[in-house]
């Protein structure tokens, strides 16, 4: 049996594993959501700025339409992988993970992917008010809907691959939480998490167009609230796939390489 | 008293010490942290961008929210944090053992056990932000506008740590607990926002439950000069208050520490 094959055959219970950890620390699950809801506070915040002058195409309306779908975005996409690859490594839990047959990032993927059910139910009620909310492209047309889930997806894996690929990182430096430091950094502003992109001013907004962070939270939290045409987000779905194919094959090479050099307990 | 001074001294000398001894990171951790208040000016640079105003704040004013929030930042990721996340693992490792024998009071040991030095630029960064923000007012601060936002900012220091000390003493009944506190850190990055800017609901939440208000936008009111007498006596009550019941708390929840092993 080839390696895939086994893989993919031991993936269900990969993803029973990683459902039973979520339950059973559930109290961090919990933590852990109630610090993505953070989109809330920003919401009232720019609906109070909206109040006073108009913030682009963003009234009261679209603005909680984008803040839900951000919040939903976060929520179900996000990834904490690079704290536990960075505890491993330090640890020597890693040489575990090696001695398994299957690919240590293949079961960090089924570890994360098994959250998410758990994540989807707890944003359920927010749907609904998500849909009455978005304006004037509603999600319900079937090419933007599918735009968007491709669009989630995409999120999720460009997450999933950068964690992975700065969890690697520490197989070489110290410090590789100091790496995630600065690109959380990236993210909270240039994202679309704490401020609609398109009100940054224009040469801002085109920097953020090139750079990663808007492809992991506001491609689907615009498409969601309808402040996306549907052609634009044709062609940013693809650009987002082209990142997703670069954190892949990065995170890849990088993790085999470590691996090499991989000198923990025992390993 | 005298004691506990010199306690402190030496617990700052180790801190200075172990960031001499790392030194690659404390520069990178110290340009990482002034980054992170910088582009914590974004989002407000955005708000006062195409408008002079939200309610009754402008940007130069909403500025001065944001230095003192930045100070407390400095204080609370510099003091605090370090320190009690340490013992959160002390706890979960029974190490702590080996602090509770120490003779010198165990809340003051666990709270001055790590300082992150580099932190000091970040309070560098918040006075430049006053004068920013004061320049473009066209007047500074009257003496005891500073004095009153001095004191404010005293207690809400006081509250801050307080606030800290209740969720390390909540590990001592649920073991995992790192999480909490970087939730705290993530409703705290708010305080950069004046919080009579939010709509709705937050506005009491930020207010009562977790006092924000009264860790930024108290002092910086106090420094421009328009905050209510009496809302600042509420406030300096109000810190002493919660400060000593998070002592109280803190006894009860280290009377319930049991070690690892037993």
């Amino acid at each position: 049996m080839s390696a895939i094959a086994r893989a993919a055959r031991a993936f269900p219970t990969l993803l029973r594993v990683g459902l039973a950890e979520a339950l059973a620390y559930r109290a961090e699950l919990v933590v852990w959501m109630l610090t993505t809801t953070m989109p809330l506070v920003s919401l009232a915040l720019w609906t109070s700025v909206a109040d006073s002058g108009a913030l682009g195409e963003y009234g009261a309306r679209e603005l909680g339409a984008y803040f839900l779908a951000a919040l939903v975005v976060r929520q179900v996409t996000g990834s904490w992988l690079v704290w536990q690859m960075n505890m491993e490594v330090k640890q020597g839990g890693m040489s575990h993970r090696l001695l398994r047959p299957v690919h240590p990032l293949f079961a960090y993927a089924a570890e994360g992917l098994a959250v998410i059910p758990l994540r989807a139910v707890l944003c359920l009620p927010i749907v609904p008010i998500l849909l009455h909310f978005s304006g004037t492209e509603p999600l319900g047309d079937p090419a933007r809907a599918g735009l968007f889930l491709l669009s989630m997806v995409g999120a999720w894996l460009i997450n999933f691959f950068v964690m992975a690929l700065i969890g690697a990182l520490s197989f070489f430096i110290e410090s590789s939480t100091n790496v995630f430091q600065a690109w959380l950094l990236g993210f909270t502003v240039l994202s679309g998490y704490v401020v609609p992109l398109s009100l940054f001013p224009p040469w801002l907004k085109q920097l953020t167009d090139v750079l990663p962070f808007r492809y992991t939270l506001a491609l689907p939290a615009e498409l969601a609230a309808g402040t996306l045409s549907t052609e634009r987000a044709l062609v940013e779905v693809g650009i987002q796939w082209g990142y997703v194919g670069l954190s892949a094959v990065l995170a890849l090479v990088l993790f085999q390489r470590g691996t090499r050099r991989y000198a923990a307990f025992g390993a | 008293m005298v004691r506990y001074g010199a306690l402190l001294g030496v617990r700052f000398r180790t801190s200075l010490a172990l960031a001499a001894a790392y030194r690659a990171e404390f520069f990178l951790d110290a340009i990482l942290s002034i980054l992170w208040a910088i582009a914590g000016l974004a989002p407000l640079y955005v708000a006062f961008d195409a408008r002079p105003s939200v309610g009754e704040w402008t940007f130069d004013r909403a500025l001065v929210v944001t230095a003192c929030f930045v100070l407390q930042k400095a204080v609370l990721d510099g003091a605090v944090n370090p320190s009690l996340l340490t013992v959160v693992d002390q706890i979960r490792t029974g190490t702590l053992d080996y602090v509770l024998l120490k003779p010198a009071d165990t809340q003051f040991l666990v709270s001055t056990a790590r300082f992150e030095v580099f932190r000091v630029l970040n309070v560098l960064l918040a006075l430049g932000l006053f004068v920013w923000a004061f320049v473009g007012l066209g007047h500074g601060p009257s003496p005891l506008d500073v004095l009153l936002c001095l004191v404010l900012l005293g207690t809400a220091t006081m509250v801050l740590y307080s606030l800290w000390i209740l969720v390390i003493a909540a590990a001592f009944w649920v073991v995992r607990l790192d999480n909490l506190a970087y939730l705290l850190s993530s409703v705290f990055d708010f305080a950069r926002w004046p919080i009579s800017m939010l709509k709705g609901a937050w506005g009491f939440v930020f207010t009562f439950v977790i006092p924000l208000a009264l860790m930024t936008t108290y002092p910086a009111e106090a420094l421009l000069g328009v905050l209510a007498p009496q809302t600042a006596a509420y406030a300096i009550f109000g810190a002493f208050t919660f400060s000593w019941v998070a002592r109280r708390i803190w006894r009860a929840a280290i009377g319930r520490y049991t070690s690892a092993s037993s």
